[in-house]
């Protein structure tokens, strides 16, 4: 095995150029996946089946197939009905809707968690639905479920080199280039795997630490 | 779509279950092992399973089975069969998760049970063989149902090394037919398929299992649910 120490300095910069585009699709991808998803909870908590059966049926279904299916769906049959987006905005909005049915899950289970207490305080105090919702309940939900969706945010993490195959110039996307371009392959694929390492797994130490302080 | 195309298709799925039952066998198997191997009692054993646990873990699927296509023939001078690799890639990567859900359910079987062994002088391999395991398994089930769906659609990347499993097929057909809804809706539709037939499965599983050892079929999903991230193919998080 040789190691080739002038490859990787060449390719430090196509590094850090596809480690800003990680990080983009990482906080936008996370920002869409929890309103989304925050918006998925509740629309399952509807008292009318008729929201709560496609709902549920249509989360299940994105849950359940391929990311990169989704993204070759999205990237190809838009264009097909007249809908163009960068593959950059493509490959985020896949991404957030794919973790938004993920998050949904969580934010349900942090909601179920509230002690049934609160909801017949609120309902003995004649808080409005709204108030109820936005000052008794969401709060001590959101509080419980934020390790949780900080995990996601890891797992989202591992999968933005998916976003490689419609031509987003990610970490993975620009090891490719470089491999292709100069032939290399062990440098590029092992640091970007190190680098995944470096990062998911400090982050992984910082939520457990979250946890221990916000979930009691 | 013409019947040749079906056919292309068909083989893709072949293709994809073949992937799937290898990888999640190497999968299982790497559970087991690293996940009692991180319940051991020497501090050493504990050390490395956690460190292969949080290598695994930590990297991208996609990465490894890019390090296992282009850099492990490279470096080591082995070119495996595409099938093989991807096996090895997705096992490894998916198996390191699954550690995490053998480590929990041993961890969560009542210490008296433990003692009692301890008690009888049973061996340590015979505490884990007639003690812990019986009860720990069942426990496991619905969370190795989550990542075997995590592992399904783990499949999926392989058809970026050009192996021709269902993902590649769709590929295929939309580059002869030139358009692409139809296809790939029909190839969403069949993971979805598969997904919910593994589902139904698992659950009739977990039933047998439970009541082999007298329980009902367990209900804590909202408490599983926040665990999710941890202990299936999405998620980095350490428990």
């Amino acid at each position: 095995m040789k190691w080739d120490w002038n490859a990787v300095s060449e390719f430090m910069p196509y590094f850090w150029d596809g480690l800003k585009v990680t990080l983009q699709i990482l906080v936008l991808g996370s920002l869409i996946s929890f309103v989304l998803g925050l918006v998925w909870a509740l629309l399952m908590r509807t008292p009318t089946r008729w929201v709560r059966w496609p709902v549920g049926i249509v989360t299940e279904f994105v849950r359940d197939t391929p990311l990169l299916v989704q993204l070759f769906f999205l990237f190809y049959v838009l264009p097909e009905w007249g809908l163009t987006f960068s593959a950059l905005t493509t490959g985020v909005f896949a991404i957030g809707l794919h973790y938004s049915t993920y998050t949904m899950q969580v934010y349900r289970a942090g909601i179920e968690a509230v002690p049934v207490g609160q909801w017949e305080a609120a309902t003995a105090l004649n808080l409005p639905v709204r108030r109820t919702w936005t000052a008794v309940i969401l709060p001590q939900a959101i509080r419980r479920v934020i390790p949780a969706l900080g995990n996601y945010v890891i797992a989202m993490l591992k999968d933005t080199p998916i976003l490689m195959v419609i031509t987003v110039l990610e970490l993975m996307g620009q090891a490719r280039l470089f491999s292709q371009e100069h032939y290399q392959f062990t440098e590029p694929i092992t640091v970007i795997g190190v680098a995944f390492i470096l990062i998911s797994y400090p982050a992984s130490l910082l939520i457990r630490a979250l946890e221990r302080r916000l979930v009691r | 779509m013409t019947s040749g195309l079906w056919e292309l298709v068909l083989k893709g799925i072949w293709t994809t279950v073949q992937l799937l039952v290898l990888s999640a066998l190497l999968a299982t198997a790497v559970s087991f092992v690293v996940g009692i191997a991180r319940t051991h009692r020497l501090w050493i054993v504990r050390f490395l399973a956690g460190l292969y646990t949080e290598v695994f873990r930590g990297t991208s699927a996609l990465v490894m089975i890019f390090w296992v296509f282009f850099v492990l023939p490279v470096a080591f001078g082995w070119q495996l069969v595409p099938l093989w690799a991807g096996t090895l890639a997705l096992g490894l990567t998916y198996g390191a998760y699954g550690t995490e859900i053998v480590r929990g359910a041993l961890n969560a079987v009542d210490p008296a049970q433990q003692e009692g062994g301890v008690a009888l002088s049973f061996t340590p391999w015979q505490r884990m063989r007639l003690i812990l395991l019986p009860q720990a398994v069942p426990e496991m089930i619905p969370s190795f149902c989550n990542l075997l769906i995590e592992l399904l659609k783990g499949t999926a990347l392989v058809s970026v090394m050009g192996m021709g499993d269902l993902t590649f097929s769709a590929n295929l057909v939309r580059l002869a037919l030139q358009q692409s809804a139809e296809i790939y809706t029909y190839i969403l539709l069949i993971y979805f398929v598969i997904a919910f037939a593994l589902t139904r499965l698992m659950r009739g599983l977990e039933k047998k299992l439970k009541a082999g050892i007298g329980k009902a079929p367990g209900n804590e999903k909202a408490a599983r649910e926040l665990k999710r991230a941890q202990t299936t193919g999405v998620g980095g998080g350490v428990a």
